[in-house]
């Protein structure tokens, strides 16, 4: 399978992509890693005229200690997200979940950034992050704007960034010391999650966000707010779907991504010490 | 569009289409057919090499993307005509029965083994998650990762 053809112009650096996106229209897409959008256009479920390739802006690939949160540049790669020492210090759940995405080959060419920007709810990393109540930085033409995590996935595949604007940071708040789970169940090595969980607790505060449970990675708050209320780990999971709309696709059913939540909700919550 | 690869050791300078993804300007173009095309759609990993060191898949890249990088296929491991030590590892363990699957499960291992020089037998399950071989002979091919691992003591290239 080939891509349909498109014009790919190369940009060297963020204002240089926001410039070419605004030149070219809704037609254009960003390219970086590539492999949320490749695969789409393989199959022509994308079409894009143009492709702007920024995965050259080597200077958006970072992982900074930024005092109370840890600072991730769009650019860089699930295999540094899952490597990184500072995150294994400060935000062990994220590593981990980066460690879960695709296969190692996926890992050294996919990037946070993408992965968020392409807002798909079956993806791992939207919803730890989500989880993690993180705040995510856009470029646009008239400067920069922070879009708060939980407002940021606004349908399936369909985010809060416009047309003109680039995904540039991921902020993510440390865990101090905080207990984290991640469930991911699937039925091959490789495979997106059928239902996936990562979860994190500290005192009366948690975050549990649930992948593939809807057509957006979703924030499962009636947990949180049942553990805040003193429930067992097996009573609050029973809240898992309470946000969630899952659908149906040839692995599973609603009433089993449900049934599945519920379970992998208690698993994530028991790993995290709740 | 104008683009430069540096494959096994070999500039090749070259005029593609934008949309022609790296494997098949490998094979189809620069004719170096070992690196084979699976499933198409970044699952099996038939089509891994090395660009700029790292495994990838092939298949999910565009040959412009690729513009400048450097990249080592199955070719491209042995030195002097000596097979890479994990080719070795392949022969001595029969870590192939059809073979399709083998020149990817080679390219693989070996950027794992760089990243992972002394791996347990379930860390090399996880690393090769994404190679899938159909004659289902992953025993073989753990066991010669393993044997790479150990004969090369952690200095595995």
């Amino acid at each position: 399978m080939i891509p349909a053809q498109f014009e790919y112009v190369r940009a060297g650096s963020a204002e240089e992509a926001i410039s070419l996106i605004g030149e070219h229209g809704e037609d254009a897409k960003m390219i970086a890693g590539g492999h949320s959008l490749l695969p789409l256009m393989k199959l022509r479920l994308a079409q894009p005229s143009v492709l702007i390739d920024i995965g050259r802006l080597t200077d958006l690939s970072y992982i900074r200690d930024a005092g109370d949160h840890i600072a991730i540049g769009a650019l860089t790669r699930h295999m540094d997200v899952e490597k990184s020492p500072v995150l294994a210090e400060h935000v062990p759940l994220l590593a981990h979940a980066a460690s879960h995405v695709g296969d190692p080959q996926v890992r050294h060419r996919g990037t946070i950034g993408g992965s968020i920007a392409h807002s798909d709810p079956a993806s791992d990393l939207p919803a730890t992050t989500l989880a993690l109540g993180a705040t995510y930085v856009a470029q646009g033409p008239n400067g920069t704007r922070e879009i708060a995590a939980k407002d940021f996935h606004q349908g399936f595949l369909t985010s809060a960034l416009s047309a003109d604007e680039l995904l540039t940071e991921i902020r993510v708040p440390k865990m101090q010391g905080a207990g984290w789970g991640f469930q991911k169940f699937n039925r091959r090595a490789q495979d997106w999650a059928i239902v996936g969980v990562s979860a994190w607790k500290r005192n009366g505060e948690s975050g549990i966000g649930l992948v593939n449970m809807g057509s957006v990675p979703i924030l499962a708050s009636s947990v949180s707010s049942a553990l805040a209320g003193g429930a067992s780990a097996a009573e609050a999971a029973e809240a898992a779907a309470a946000e969630a709309e899952p659908q149906a696709d040839l692995n599973a059913t609603p009433e089993y991504r449900t049934h599945l939540a519920k379970v992998l909700v208690r698993r994530a919550l028991e790993q995290a010490g709740a | 569009m104008q683009i430069s690869l540096t494959v096994n050791g070999t500039v090749h300078e070259s005029d593609v289409e934008p949309r022609t993804l790296l494997v098949h300007h490998i094979r189809d173009a620069l004719g170096l057919t070992g690196t084979n095309v699976g499933c198409d759609t970044s699952s099996c990993g038939a089509c891994s090499v090395h660009l700029d060191g790292e495994a990838v898949k092939s298949c999910t890249l565009l040959a412009v993307q690729a513009d400048g990088s450097t990249i080592t296929t199955i070719e491209g491991l042995a030195t002097n005509g000596e097979m890479h030590p994990m080719q070795k590892a392949f022969m001595e363990n029969h870590a192939l029965q059809c073979g399709f699957c083998t020149p990817g499960m080679v390219m693989a291992a070996t950027s794992f083994l760089i990243e992972n020089p002394n791996p347990s037998e379930r860390e090399v399950r996880i690393g090769l998650e994404g190679n899938l071989c159909r004659c289902t002979g992953y025993h073989n091919i753990v066991q010669a990762v393993l044997a790479c691992a150990g004969a090369t003591s952690g200095a595995a290239k």
